[in-house]
């Protein structure tokens, strides 16, 4: 057998083999990445998946009261309760009224249990003047 | 001065539209007199943008804020520094940086190869000023660092506004790697250019011959240094200023300057196969235009929110106009890569799968798969939104799963690969080779499962930096002894002249023995851990062997921002060993928090803490422990060093003898 045929076999196992992983590593993270308002608006046909929720951090609503940091996101439409119990530390990015992307499923209580928080990047900061620019 | 700047802007763009018409002009008739008006041209324009550069430097030093860009990133109190790096603070600034860069590493390539490389030059200079003609008109219509702020009057008509004080600079980005972040990477990003347009020139005038290969190494490797710093600037940051707990997080962002780094390695081993072996030639046509288009990617994806928000495909002009000027490029490379095949074409095979060809092919096909893998993952959102409907998207874990194996065995390779002769390896070199780093790694492997490692992950990671490491050692003590018994030189010159003699090759192994520490760095990941401590003053709370006291806790205000500071006192195993004071500060305005990290790092584990707010009566304190992150910033240094090194003009290699 050639050194060329072995090396293609060889890659196509490693390529397969790669791509089996990616298949599984896929289906276990994959979440559906969509706004407060369609996600409100699926009803029930949210169980068992795994969601990514874009919406702002309503004014006031930030609680760190409770065992778990929680709060509110919204979208024009409608809004969710979400309990962060995730690891990671919070970034400076989030606060009220950013933008924020939440990553998790919905508890039993109907809270939005998020194992990750995800703010407007600082790279994209752009300042909001009152006068516009010509 | 803001006038001054748009012509600037507008003079360069002219320009360059010039020099890309008299090139061509110049070679189709055959005048070398027009093709040489070109080149000038190409320098006028990027003085040109060099001056662009000035003015905004001008504004904002002089506190101009009746420019927009100004009044939004900077303000009276700014420091110097912070003036200066307020010009790429925001988007239509940092699109000028990119510009001016594009601007210097074109001109830059042009005057380093003008006299040697006649025939390929009206063709570079056509790519390179394609290129910075495109970006020009992006900055010069579309996001326009110059602009003046206007305010519309009762009447409905507009009229200038100059603001008293301007905005100031997000604080985030107040530290001293975010000043030099930006720089770094986009020089990581744009450099690619130089070797794509040699190798269009090169296949458009069919030119064979070493120049090639020389200023494709070389531009491929100084690009490829930037980006990598620019990645790890931006992890430190990161680490040091969100205080989220971690250096990496697979963020498009992070995964846009990622991509392009990892198929620039691939190119930077497989140009080695085809100089020693006139091997993988359109393979690395390819290579090159991919480094080129993925760099570009990398703004693109920042710059066009394509990922980062949902339902924004293409949303911006600024989106459609990079799409379709990377389609254009992407098809143009394609078709003359499938016009030139013949030319392209490799006179040698692969002899066998024992070859350190075979190791470098195997090395590409990983590191591709890798990038393949960060790209896919990073743009699935908008594939599955696009195809499908509905915004699918990957986390972390996807990320972890698919690169951990992906990097186990490229260290693998890392080791294999040099241990490997070219063209063939007889059975007898083989095991000469192996022993003693297949020694090593078995008694790194023993002494692991000694000492209680269960991990599998980790226990596999760690034996094959042994292997690695050993390889390494091996090198360099087999090529010194040689001078030793040859020259009778004792063993600190050998080892010295050995290097100095050869510091291509020797500084490749500086540069593996990098990888091989920050591969210690990452495997300490698999042994955080993190507690949230609520307490009041006076309590103590643990995280690993650490005991952290809350002794007090201060409010305060300061000039632009209001603080919280808990100063924490950190016993470890019952032994006094620090006090740290992480604090949270709220800035005027806007009301952007930010952090500022505890930090007790040692190379065998930091302790990370944060503090993160008050919750009834008490202060949250996030505290990580954190091992071997220290390796990774050291072993970030060692790769720079050795790429360095491999930078050092020294004698050319030989071709290898077949």
């Amino acid at each position: 057998m050639g050194a060329r045929v072995k090396f293609w076999i060889g890659g196509l196992v490693i390529v397969a083999a790669l791509g089996w992983l990616a298949f599984v590593a896929f289906e276990e993270s994959k979440a559906y990445y969509i706004t407060v308002d369609e996600f409100t608006s699926r009803g029930g046909d949210t169980e068992g998946k795994r969601f990514k929720l874009a919406g702002d951090v309503v004014a006031g609503s930030i609680d760190r009261s409770r065992p778990q940091l929680e709060f509110v996101i919204a979208s024009p439409q409608s809004s969710i309760r979400v309990r962060y119990a995730g690891r990671d530390i919070i970034p400076d990015t989030f606060r009220e009224g950013s933008k924020a992307l939440v990553e998790g499923t919905v508890a039993p209580d109907g809270v939005f249990e998020a194992s990750r928080i995800e703010a407007k990047c600082a790279s994209k900061y752009e300042a909001e003047y009152d006068g516009r620019t010509s | 001065m803001a006038d001054f700047g748009t012509f600037s802007l507008l003079l360069a763009l002219c320009l360059s539209l010039y020099a890309i018409i008299a090139s061509l002009t110049g070679v189709s008739l055959g005048k070398r007199r027009v093709t040489a008006s070109g080149e000038r041209a190409a320098l006028a324009a990027t003085a040109a943008a060099i001056l662009a550069l000035g003015a905004l430097l001008y504004l904002m030093l002089a506190d101009d804020f009746a420019t927009a860009h100004v009044a939004n990133n900077s303000s009276r109190t700014l420091p110097l520094l912070y003036k200066i790096s307020a010009i790429w603070g925001g988007h239509d600034g940092s699109m000028l940086l990119w510009v001016f860069f594009t601007a210097l590493l074109s001109g830059l390539a042009i005057v380093q190869n003008r006299r040697r490389c006649r025939d390929m030059m009206p063709w570079v200079v056509v790519v390179l000023m394609v290129n910075l003609a495109f970006f020009l008109a992006l900055n010069l219509f579309l996001s326009n660092p110059f602009n003046q702020l206007v305010r519309i009057t009762p009447d409905g008509a507009t009229a200038p506004f100059v603001p008293a004080d301007g905005q100031g600079l997000n604080p985030l980005l107040q530290y001293w790697a975010m000043v030099i972040h930006p720089p770094i990477l986009y020089l990581g990003f744009i450099g690619f250019v130089v070797p794509f347009a040699f190798t269009i020139a090169a296949l458009v005038t069919r030119q064979q011959g070493n120049d090639w290969v020389r200023i494709v190494r070389r531009w491929t490797l100084g690009t490829w240094l930037l980006l990598g710093i620019g990645i790890i600037l931006g992890g430190k940051w990161a680490y040091v200023v969100l205080g989220w707990g971690g250096y990496w997080g697979w963020d498009p962002v992070e995964n846009a300057s990622l991509v392009p780094w990892l198929v620039g390695t691939a190119l930077l081993h497989s140009i080695i196969v085809q100089e020693r072996r006139g091997m993988l030639k359109t393979w690395n046509v390819v290579l090159v235009t991919l480094t080129y288009l993925l760099g570009i990617f990398g703004t693109f994806l920042t710059r066009s929110g394509l990922v980062n928000s949902v339902h924004a495909f293409a949303d911006s002009n600024l989106g459609r106009f990079f799409l379709y000027y990377m389609a254009f490029v992407l098809a143009g490379a394609l078709l003359l890569v499938a016009d030139r095949q013949s030319f392209l074409a490799s006179k040698r095979r692969l002899d066998s799968m024992l070859s350190r060809e075979s190791a470098f092919l195997f090395n590409n096909l990983v590191l591709v798969a890798a990038a393949f893998a960060v790209f896919w993952g990073t743009l699935f959102p908008a594939l599955s939104e696009w195809l499908r409907g509905t915004k699918i998207s990957v986390g972390p874990l996807f990320f972890d799963r698919i690169n951990i194996p992906i990097g186990l065995l490229l260290l693998a390779l890392t080791g294999i690969g040099p241990l490997l002769a070219w063209h063939k390896t007889s059975p007898a070199a083989l095991r000469r080779s192996f022993r003693w780093p297949g020694v090593v790694a078995l008694l790194a492997l023993a002494a692991l499962l000694a000492g209680g490692m269960r991990n599998f992950t980790v226990t596999v990671c760690l034996t094959l930096c042994a292997f690695v490491l050993a390889t390494i050692v091996q090198e360099f003590a087999a090529g010194a002894a040689v001078r030793m018994r040859h020259r009778g030189e004792p063993p600190p010159a050998a080892l010295a002249r050995l290097v100095g003699r050869n510091p291509r090759r020797y500084g490749g192994y500086i540069v593996h023995l990098g990888v091989v520490i920050m591969f210690v760095g990452f495997v300490g990941n698999a042994f955080n851990r993190e507690a949230t401590l609520r307490l009041e003053t006076g309590e103590t709370g643990r995280v690993g062997a650490y005991t952290l006291r809350l002794v007090d806790f201060l409010e305060g205000r300061k000039a632009n921002y209001a603080y919280g500071r808990t100063l924490l006192e950190v016993t470890r195993d019952d032994k006094p060993l620090c006090t740290l004071a992480p604090e949270k500060r709220i800035f005027n305005s806007g009301g952007q928090t930010t952090t500022t990290v505890g930090l007790h790092s040692t190379p065998k584990e930091d302790l990370y803490v944060v503090f993160t707010g008050i919750a009834g009566n008490a202060c949250e304190i996030k505290a990580h422990v954190n091992p071997l992150v220290f390796w990774l910033w050291f072993g970030s240094g060692i790769l720079v060093l050795g790429t360095l090194m491999t930078l050092i003009p020294g004698s050319r290699p030989r071709e290898a003898r077949s």
